[in-house]
């Protein structure tokens, strides 16, 4: 019985049409266990290496390699949020931004505040650097952040 | 000279410019099924003619590039769209597909005509994630017009357009390290040869291509090639390698200036010109001091040479790397060299991929020197020690398999060479500067 719901290995499985073999639905797996569970688990990797047909090892060695998924021990609150450190957005006052969510939330980067409610994450170049400095608020971008504007965002949350 | 009018941002500022009826009330795929009733080497050459080099950064002749496919072969062939756009400073990718994913799907069609594939996959970095959204609708639009899938417009071409999200890895952005990272693989980059063209993505042929260089195509197609060529600067005739730099370049401008900004532009126009006429000077009615010219992996401008056409060949005379994404950062008076590359440096220790040791260990080791020197202990030594471990790793000292550590020494040897006083200075000090959200960080 595997640990991933009947639901997640069906969507599991609508991926494999379009790629030529199984094992280039890692991504797209992990993805959709990731985006439902906000960790993928130690189960849940053998869990995607049977539908895959690889060894859990294979899937662990690709999701390892991307800080972006992360296992049950640094599961993610309810809501991420990437603040840019890269040049545009450090030229302009990014690194006060992240000092500002620090405090909001008393976390250091890549820790999860105690409630539960936010991950907070530096991120490389967002790809934003017109409205720099900016934020990732799980996926949707904001710019021209300031420590007040941040603030104000960090409180609708 | 006579004010540019945008073709490949002609419609980004339309109301509803993402919809296809948009699109083709512009006359967007009024000629498709013309092109794709055009013998596939025919387009070829229409591209190849025109003189089109890659945008993504190494600047590559595209339409060379589609030759390199092996002839007769069986298939599949795919096509890769690169869109994992992730050098610092670099966002054109991003408002093409949020604001016109059109344009860029016509120049999927054509391309993948001209190559012989119905398969392409479109690598879109996690990241971009409104991208998604309006990639993802516009494909469904497509698919639901005729646009894509079996027989497209009754021409008997077949195409499948696969959107795949990354995870958040610079490396993607390197053509072996995204078929990689497709294939289901940690994403590190492959020795060539041989080269993709030959065996990529699931060993089968492959054509890597990026969003721009991809809506250059759509342009060319129905503009011409003498209209792309009638742009940009011609190649210089004491360099018979330089196959000239035509066309538009759609410039990022972002850093210390008023008006950070995304501007196309032909392609030659100078850093001073972008910082000037296009984004409102430098704030604070201060100097630059540094210009990146194409994204940091290219190294730095100095405030003497500004006046540098930003074509593919213009950056590399005065010792930078490239054009790369024609990515502009400016840096101001105020700011330290010390801090600027220090940021660089961490951003390439973090993104390198590990596979290559020189690469790993020689990124990790330059931000540990600038780590040091920015508290106040640096010696003088190790700037030298900074260009001898930058100068050692790369593909042009022959000592890792891709650029990744070429555009992590560049940045370090044009800081020390042509900023040398900057770092003297700040060592002879002793000064700190660290803040507290770069001590937060230090955890990583």
């Amino acid at each position: 019985m595997s640990v991933l719901s009947e639901e997640l290995r069906e969507r599991i499985r609508q991926e494999f049409p379009k790629y030529p073999n199984k094992r280039a639905v890692t991504l797209p797996a992990l993805h959709i266990v990731h985006d439902a569970r906000r960790a993928v688990s130690t189960e849940a990797i053998v869990g995607i290496a049977e539908l895959l047909e690889l060894h859990p090892a294979e899937v662990h060695d690709t999701m390892s390699f991307y800080n972006f998924f992360k296992d049950e021990k640094h599961a993610l609150g309810n809501h991420r949020i990437w603040v840019c450190r890269s040049i545009s957005c450090m030229l302009r006052g990014g690194e006060e931004v992240l000092e500002k969510v620090c405090d909001k939330f008393h976390v250091h980067p890549g820790q999860t505040s105690a409630d539960g409610k936010v991950t907070l994450e530096f991120a490389e170049c967002l790809g934003a650097c017109e409205g720099a400095p900016c934020i990732l608020v799980d996926d949707e971008c904001h710019m021209d952040m300031n420590a007040e504007l941040v603030s104000a965002l960090i409180e609708k949350l | 000279m006579a004010k540019f009018e945008p073709v490949l941002f002609a419609r980004i500022n339309k109301p509803d410019s993402t919809s296809l009826a948009t699109y083709k009330a512009d006359g967007g795929y009024a000629r498709i099924k013309e092109f794709l009733s055009m013998a596939p080497g025919d387009v070829t050459n229409v591209v190849k003619d025109a003189g089109l080099r890659g945008r993504g950064g190494a600047g590559f002749p595209c339409g060379l590039k589609w030759t390199f496919l092996p002839k007769d072969h069986p298939g599949p062939i795919y096509l890769c769209i690169n869109a994992d756009e992730s050098e610092p400073g670099t966002f054109n990718n991003r408002i093409l597909m949020e604001k016109d994913p059109h344009q860029l799907i016509e120049g999927i069609l054509i391309a993948c005509h001209a190559i012989r594939s119905s398969n392409a996959y479109l690598y879109l970095r996690y990241e971009y994630g409104r991208s998604y959204r309006v990639l993802d609708a516009a494909i469904r639009e497509c698919y639901a017009a005729g646009l894509l899938g079996k027989n497209i417009l009754g021409t008997g071409f077949n195409l499948d357009i696969v959107l795949h999200r990354g995870a958040g890895a610079y490396i993607c952005g390197e053509e072996t390290g995204l078929i990689e990272s497709l294939e289901g693989k940690r994403a590190w980059p492959r020795i060539k040869p041989p080269f993709p063209a030959i065996e990529g993505l699931f060993r089968k042929p492959t054509i890597v291509n990026n969003v721009e260089t991809l809506c250059c195509v759509t342009q060319i197609l129905y503009r011409g090639g003498a209209w792309f060529k009638s742009i940009g600067v011609p190649p210089d005739p004491n360099n018979p390698r330089d196959p000239g730099s035509y066309g538009p370049k759609l410039y990022c401008v972002s850093g210390h200036v008023n008006k950070p900004c995304c501007v196309e532009l032909p392609l030659g126009v100078t850093a001073r010109e972008l910082i000037e006429e296009h984004a409102g000077g430098v704030w604070k009615g201060r100097k630059a001091k540094a210009v990146v010219p194409g994204g940091i992996s290219m190294g730095f401008l100095s405030d003497k040479e500004l006046d540098t056409k930003l074509d593919f060949a213009g950056p590399g005379k005065v010792g930078c790397l490239g054009l790369g994404t024609a990515a502009v950062v400016v840096i101001d008076d105020q700011t330290s060299m010390v801090d600027v590359l220090f940021n660089c440096c961490r951003f390439m220790s973090h993104e390198s991929c590990g596979q290559c040791t020189p690469c790993r260990e020689g990124t990790a080791w330059m931000t540990k020197i600038l780590t040091r020197i920015r508290i106040g202990q640096g010696r003088l030594e190790d700037l030298d020690l900074l260009m001898e471990v930058a100068g050692s790793m790369g593909i042009i000292p022959g000592t890792t398999i891709c650029g990744l550590s070429d555009g992590a020494a560049w940045p370090v040897k044009n800081a020390i060479s042509k900023f040398r006083g900057d770092f003297e200075e700040y060592i002879n000090s002793k000064r700190a500067t660290e803040t507290s959200a770069q001590k937060l960080m230090e955890v990583h």
